[in-house]
């Protein structure tokens, strides 16, 4: 079991309060990702979670138990570090034996759930090894090697991927997802990587000065973001939006369209510019037009597509996929 | 042309480096030949000949028990280090890792008692002692050398400990680990070579003062520095016995320093030097 409640938590560092007040409810066996622009308190967050931080007022409950005054040490949880974090000084073997060490477990018992875990994570042949003589993905390996090892009520990350290279990132992911799916225990994942948060969690926190701008599936923050921050922060490249003249048409103070969601033509359409820089990424290209009296708009077409720089065009949302906005940012439904 | 340049550098830089630490160690080198002198080669003047005899060294160990200062010495250097250890690692622990704003005065303020004359206490010291019972007591001197030594300790500990990625402190907290386990299995292993240079030092500054320990001890509890200290007359006349007694009470840290010699220069640079 593994169900994280948070109730009114606040941080304060000097004075300066990282966290407001943050409420959420984590389910059992729930891969939630925590994203949000750098600053925003994710982190802290996850540290307050783990007992890492002290929490300023509020109450953090794991299974139903009140947790807040309790020690890292005591409660049962498990938490993979962006720099790894693995004792230098240790072999692997030891390394992911640490936590089975100091909850005594028998000796014998350990060397099995080393073994097994080692197996899982190919870790097999590295056993001996020390941190150093590592590569980075067998680093952040032996880093899930001894999160799991001790079967926690739930595993808790910390931007575990962005030292990695961008190819190792993309197979790690994957890897982490299976492990979720094997193990079925609860994951609080940090990342300020929005396409890791899509793909991997069932549900995503987005956060933004410390406080939950939306809580929802990956779906659900993309289809109906809860505010222009979510909506700009959600999706890639990023949702377009148009003020003034253009959003008054649609009664709104602003109105935002996916670069998938709008169409382009060279004979009609609502508005009108010219393209300028264009990505081509092969099965995709995101042309930038700038569009008269509304600024830079991003438009995803095909990857095999005609249009220039320098090219007159119009652009038009697809009907029904305009996101409109108040003046305080929240979404008109 | 450039490599030239820079042999004639590499020369100049070694030339530099050997005269330098010929000057430094020149007051030991002539201390070891007056000590291979007669009391009259000793007393003519300067020289760099001895006359390779050993006479002085005999008239020293037959005159004096050296084993007993020595055995002083080894007691309350190492005595005084293992109780500064003792108390620097939590204290560096505390500084390094869980910093308060006010850690930098804390530290900066018990650097500061470095910075006073010993003789400005020597008094009430001398008084607290007395009355104490410590005074001439091997627990005395280890105490006053704690005492003198501590703030370097805390200081080089605090170095060593600030090295340390707090994020591996912190898995290990997460890992189940208390705060005494916590210690034990991954900070002072972590830690070794900068406790190890620590503690050398701190064996090497405890086995060399002078002030406090031929102050307050007489007899009982005189170490090596007390040994020399009775060699030395005003008359000046046994300047050769005076020598031999020094190279035997310099001797034992002398070897140590030399064997050790790796480890301490990687610590006073660590950090420093990446």
């Amino acid at each position: 079991m593994g169900s994280i409640t948070l109730e009114h938590v606040n941080k304060t560092f000097g004075g300066h309060p990282v966290i407001p007040d943050v409420s959420l409810e984590i389910e059992d066996g729930e891969f939630v990702v925590f994203v949000g622009p750098s600053g925003c308190g994710k982190s802290t967050l996850l540290r307050l979670i783990a007992g890492l931080e002290d929490t300023t007022s509020g109450a953090i409950k794991l299974d139903g138990v009140d947790v807040t005054d309790k020690g890292p040490a005591h409660r049962g949880l498990a938490m993979v570090f962006q720099s790894y974090a693995l004792y230098p000084h240790m072999t692997v073997r030891q390394n992911i034996a640490f936590p089975l060490k100091m909850a005594n477990i028998d000796k014998a018992i350990a060397e099995q759930k080393v073994a097994d875990a080692a197996r899982v994570l190919n870790l097999t042949d590295y056993l001996d090894r020390k941190p150093r003589a590592l590569s980075g993905g067998q680093r952040q390996r032996v880093a899930i090697g001894r999160a799991i090892v001790r079967q926690p009520k739930a595993f808790l990350f910390d931007e575990p991927l962005s030292n990695l290279d961008a190819a190792l990132r993309v197979n790690m992911r994957i890897e982490i997802t299976e492990l979720h799916q094997q193990l079925k225990t609860t994951m609080v994942y940090v990342t300020h990587d929005q396409v890791e948060a899509m793909t991997m969690a069932n549900r995503i926190v987005v956060l933004n000065a410390g406080r939950v701008e939306q809580f929802g599936t990956p779906l659900e923050l993309y289809k109906s973001p809860a505010n222009r921050f979510v909506a700009g922060f959600i999706g890639s490249p990023k949702m377009n939006f148009l003020e003034g003249a253009a959003a008054g048409k649609y009664q709104a103070e602003a109105i935002g369209v996916r670069p998938e969601h709008v169409r382009i033509s060279r004979d009609a359409g609502e508005w009108q510019g010219k393209v300028g820089v264009a990505e081509h990424l092969g099965s995709d290209t995101f042309l930038h037009v700038h569009v008269d009296g509304v600024g830079l708009q991003t438009v995803r077409t095909g990857g095999e597509n005609d249009y220039h720089p320098g090219e007159q065009v119009w652009l038009s949302p697809e009907p029904g996929r305009i996101y409109r906005f108040d003046r305080a940012g929240q979404a008109l439904r | 042309m450039a490599r030239a340049v820079s042999t004639r550098r590499k020369l100049t830089m070694t030339i530099l480096v050997w005269l330098v630490a010929l000057i430094v160690f020149f007051p030991i080198l002539y201390t070891i030949i007056t000590s291979l002198k007669t009391e009259g080669e000793a007393a003519a003047g300067f020289s760099m000949i001895p006359s390779f005899t050993f006479e002085s060294y005999a008239a020293v160990l037959d005159q004096q028990d050296y084993l007993r200062p020595f055995f002083n010495s080894v007691v309350i250097s190492i005595g005084s280090t293992i109780v500064a250890l003792l108390i620097a690692v939590p204290a560096a622990w505390a500084m390094a890792f869980t910093p308060t704003p006010k850690t930098r005065d804390v530290l900066m303020w018990m650097l500061s008692t470095k910075m006073m004359p010993a003789a400005g206490v020597l008094v009430p010291m001398y008084l607290i002692f007395l009355n104490t019972g410590l005074l001439d007591t091997l627990l005395g001197l280890s105490i006053i050398l704690t005492l003198v030594n501590l703030p370097i300790v805390v200081w080089m500990l605090y170095t060593y400990f600030k090295e340390i990625p707090v994020d591996i402190l912190e898995a290990a907290r997460m890992d189940g680990a208390t705060l005494g386990k916590e210690l034990v299995y991954v900070l002072l292993p972590m830690a070794v070579p900068g406790i190890a240079s620590t503690l050398l030092l701190n064996v090497i500054l405890a086995w060399n003062e002078a002030f406090w320990t031929l102050r307050l001890s007489t007899d009982d509890a005189a170490p090596l520095t007390a040994f020399i200290a009775s060699f030395s007359s005003p008359q000046g006349q046994f300047l050769a016995k005076l020598s031999a007694a020094s190279v035997l009470a310099i001797l034992p840290i002398l070897l140590l320093g030399w064997f050790s010699q790796k480890q301490l220069v990687r610590g006073l640079t660590f950090g420093a030097v990446k």
